[in-house]
């Protein structure tokens, strides 16, 4: 291997961003997610390297991403969208429309999946998305594959005027590998929009053209050579047997092979490009191989389109339907279909230490005194940092961006149909908590159907500054780009009173007392006669962020032989810093992970916990 | 040359600038390498397990039993994540007191070093210093100084080779 300077250490997320710079891409929009955030990010990291203008924009969700990329790409540019694979459901009313409309600049949509999951609230396969879509996806099997796949599918974009999709799977953004970075091209487009009702605007009348032209387009596609599976040739020793496998799992696959002295054996297909298959491709296979194993991650994509009646996978029961297909799933899924001795039963997958909230979360402090105000309350809440809630028993529901106010809201209309006395606040409080960025993302709508619903619930924003969880991208009420200059800041206040809220406060979590007496007023608003939703507005930033942590002031925590050893702040408040020690049967600091706010103070009852001299 | 190296900690203690690091000196060395990493939820304290696979491999995950050296940041990781290591695997681990089946010149009071030194979090190099001292990993001390002072930020370069330095020369006196 070559050490030259032009091979770095990249991370699948940054090697794609280096991807879309050396295709020319010149416009990017994202809503971050886990797994795909440090795409945008290291596209923004590296912007200063790009030979052309490049506009870069973290938009307020996954469809206005989509959407602002696909105009460019009617200018002749070329552009990104990139999301996580929940994402696309939010993006899915235009990214369908796409498939029919086509694109004129290459438009390529990124979409990040998460076999396992890790980090999502299911493990959905944007390879079966695309086939209900009808749009062209490659699934790359490594960093450099994924980086190198960005300017094929941007080449495809063009050549068929049709969208493009590149899903890399958490395997792949968050693995590092050496690659070798390519001269940047420079496109010297000018943005030219050229009208065209009949396309642009298609009416129904000019659908099923469209459409036509979409199934032509896709016959080709699937008959690209290029684009055709890889087979590696096996020695003949396992004739009329094959392996299949697309993404991160054929890399599996090649390692477990090597370590089983297997490689070279029996015959081996990458597939690229797992939809469109080409038919002609598949029926070679139903011709040439009596039994075939069929490895993708999630859904049998490649199996539904092979249609062969010896193909050994999900559908067939052989391959686990869920979770990951690690190496250790595939080894015994190898051995069955190999007749291999067995693998050892490998160890249940234990996943350790569960994550909490940071240390001085400011999260932390809203979540106990609201479980503190309304033991028996509801608690919908929302996608973030802030889902963590359900350690403290403070969060009963988290379902998808947004869900959390609609959700709130639908318990009330449910409660309050079997209430006997609405006027006099026979329903449950319903606390709902959302996100800053969440709000911004989806909780606005949710939250003026819930106000001209006359929804009865108290709504609490968790406004931290920023995208906390996804490592801290700018949010609309900061006034900040993705680049860093500024813009025009849009405020949460104005934006609740124009939703048609009556009661709005604004309090500091960290300040117990006050904000859980205007949690109690919220509660006397709702059961008003003339009450409906209550905001409350949870403001103190985000700890991760240098300048909240440096500027707010630091306490030596201690806690005195008082402690009784009722293990309250440990289960109760739960902060990393306070810590059983079990020897002792008290409770201790960590001072490693003390930040000293003292937040936790309150929660001892016989206030063992005390602050000391500032440090 | 082919080695497997899984790092095991929790979010917070530095595991990913560790793998970043030891991937560096593999890219400095001409060696192919692959790593896995955890983001998102699990890094809010949660354990984190990352792998680094150098030379010709195509998958960044380590099969059970095929890990040639474990690097622990967190030692209450152990139980959790020792089938991942082979037969004879090495093995480092940050620790206040002995480990059960570990060996005392393989355990260090990384956090607590590192906690002297003014950052819990230097226990990450402190702990690679060791794995050098005891020879686990493909690479050299000198190798590690370069990749240090290559990924470090500049004001953090001479504390980051101090902790390194601290666990190169530890003993166990």
């Amino acid at each position: 291997m070559d050490t030259q300077a032009d091979v770095q250490l990249l991370m699948g997320n940054e090697a794609m961003a280096c991807g879309l710079l050396e295709a020319g891409c010149q416009v990017a929009a994202a809503y971050p997610g886990t797994p795909s955030t440090e795409i945008l990010q290291s596209l923004i990291d590296r912007r200063d390297q790009a030979k052309e203008p490049l506009h870069i924009e973290w938009s307020v969700n996954e469809k206005i991403a989509f959407e602002v990329a696909l105009a460019a790409s009617y200018t002749g540019k070329r552009s990104v969208a990139v999301m996580k694979q929940v994402g696309l459901n939010v993006a899915a009313d235009p990214f369908m429309r796409s498939a029919y409309l086509g694109v004129k600049g290459g438009l390529v949509t990124i979409v990040a999946d998460d076999p396992g999951p890790h980090s999502s609230q299911n493990e959905q396969d944007t390879r079966l998305f695309c086939l209900q879509a009808r749009v062209p996806v490659f699934d790359p099997a490594s960093p450099a594959e994924a980086k190198q796949l960005v300017s094929v599918a941007f080449e495809l974009s063009e050549k068929y005027q049709i969208l493009t999709v590149l899903r890399p799977a958490t395997r792949i953004c968050h693995s590092r590998q050496n690659v070798a970075l390519q001269p940047m091209q420079t496109l010297q487009r000018k943005a030219h929009f050229e009208k065209n009702t009949a396309r642009w605007a298609a009416t129904p009348p000019f659908l099923p053209a469209l459409h036509k032209k979409l199934n032509d387009n896709l016959d080709a596609i699937a008959a690209e050579p290029h684009l055709q599976p890889l087979k590696t040739a096996g020695d003949g020793s396992q004739p009329r047997t094959a392996l299949v496998a697309s993404g991160i799992v054929y890399g599996h696959l090649v390692d477990l092979l090597e370590e089983l002295g297997l490689s070279d054996q029996i015959d081996l297909y990458q597939v690229v490009m797992p939809y469109p298959l080409n038919p002609a491709w598949a029926a070679q296979l139903r011709n040439d191989y009596d039994r075939v194993l069929v490895l993708e991650e999630t859904y049998p994509v490649i199996e539904l389109q092979m249609a062969h009646l010896g193909v050994v996978g999900k559908q067939s029961g052989h391959v686990p339907k869920e979770g990951e297909l690690t190496p250790d799933v595939i080894y015994k899924v190898l051995a069955g279909f190999l007749e291999l001795e067995p693998p050892a039963t490998a160890p249940a997958d234990s996943r350790g230490r569960r994550p909490s909230l940071c240390a001085g979360c400011p999260h932390r402090s809203a979540f106990y005194s609201i479980k503190k105000c309304f033991p028996k309350g509801i608690f919908p809440s929302d996608i973030g940092c802030y889902t963590l809630g359900i350690n403290l028993g403070a969060v009963d529901t988290v379902h998808c961006m947004g869900a959390c106010i609609s959700q709130g809201a639908g318990f009330y209309q449910s409660y309050v149909q079997d209430a006997q006395d609405v006027a006099g606040g026979d329903f449950p409080t319903v606390v709902v908590t959302i996100g800053d960025s969440t709000f911004f993302h989806s909780g606005i709508t949710a939250l003026i159907n819930a106000v001209i619903q006359k929804a009865r619930i108290i709504v609490v924003i968790l406004d931290n500054g920023t995208t906390a969880m996804t490592g801290g991208q700018p949010v609309p009420h900061l006034g900040i780009t993705a680049i860093g200059e500024p813009t025009t800041a849009i405020a949460i206040e104005p934006l609740v009173k124009a939703s048609g809220v009556n009661f709005l406060e604004c309090c500091d979590p960290y300040d117990n007392d006050d904000f859980e007496t205007l949690l109690k007023q919220a509660d006397t608003h709702i059961r008003k006669p003339d009450g409906g939703v209550a905001v409350l507005i949870s403001r103190h930033g985000c700890l991760m962020e240098r300048h909240v942590a440096r500027a707010q002031p630091r306490f030596k925590i201690d806690i005195t032989d008082d402690c009784i050893g009722c293990r309250r702040c440990v289960e109760a408040f739960e902060c990393p810093a306070l810590v059983m020690n079990e020897a002792t049967t008290v409770a201790e600091i960590d001072q490693d992970r003390c930040i000293g706010c003292g937040t936790c103070i309150p929660v001892c009852p016989v206030k063992a916990i005390i602050k000391g001299e500032q440090l | 040359m082919k080695q497997q190296i899984i790092v095991s900690g929790i979010g917070g203690q530095g595991v990913l600038f560790l793998i970043r690091l030891i991937a560096q000196v593999a890219v400095n060395r001409g060696l192919a390498v692959l790593t896995s990493e955890t983001h998102g939820m699990a890094q809010r304290g949660g354990t984190v397990l990352s792998t680094i696979k150098v030379g010709a491999f195509a998958s960044p995950l380590i099969r059970a039993g095929q890990a040639d050296v474990g690097l622990l940041l967190w030692d209450a990781n152990l139980p959790v994540h020792a089938p991942l290591l082979r037969d004879g695997a090495s093995l480092v681990i940050n620790a206040e007191q002995s480990v059960a089946g570990a060996q005392a010149k393989q355990c260090i009071a990384a956090s607590r070093m590192a906690r002297d030194m003014g950052n819990a979090v230097l226990a990450n190099l402190i702990l690679l210093g060791l794995a050098i001292q005891q020879q686990t990993l493909f690479c050299s001390a000198a190798d590690c100084v370069q990749a240090i002072r290559q990924l470090a930020p500049e004001r953090f370069v001479d504390q980051n080779l101090q902790a390194f330095q601290l666990g190169l020369n530890h003993t166990n006196d």
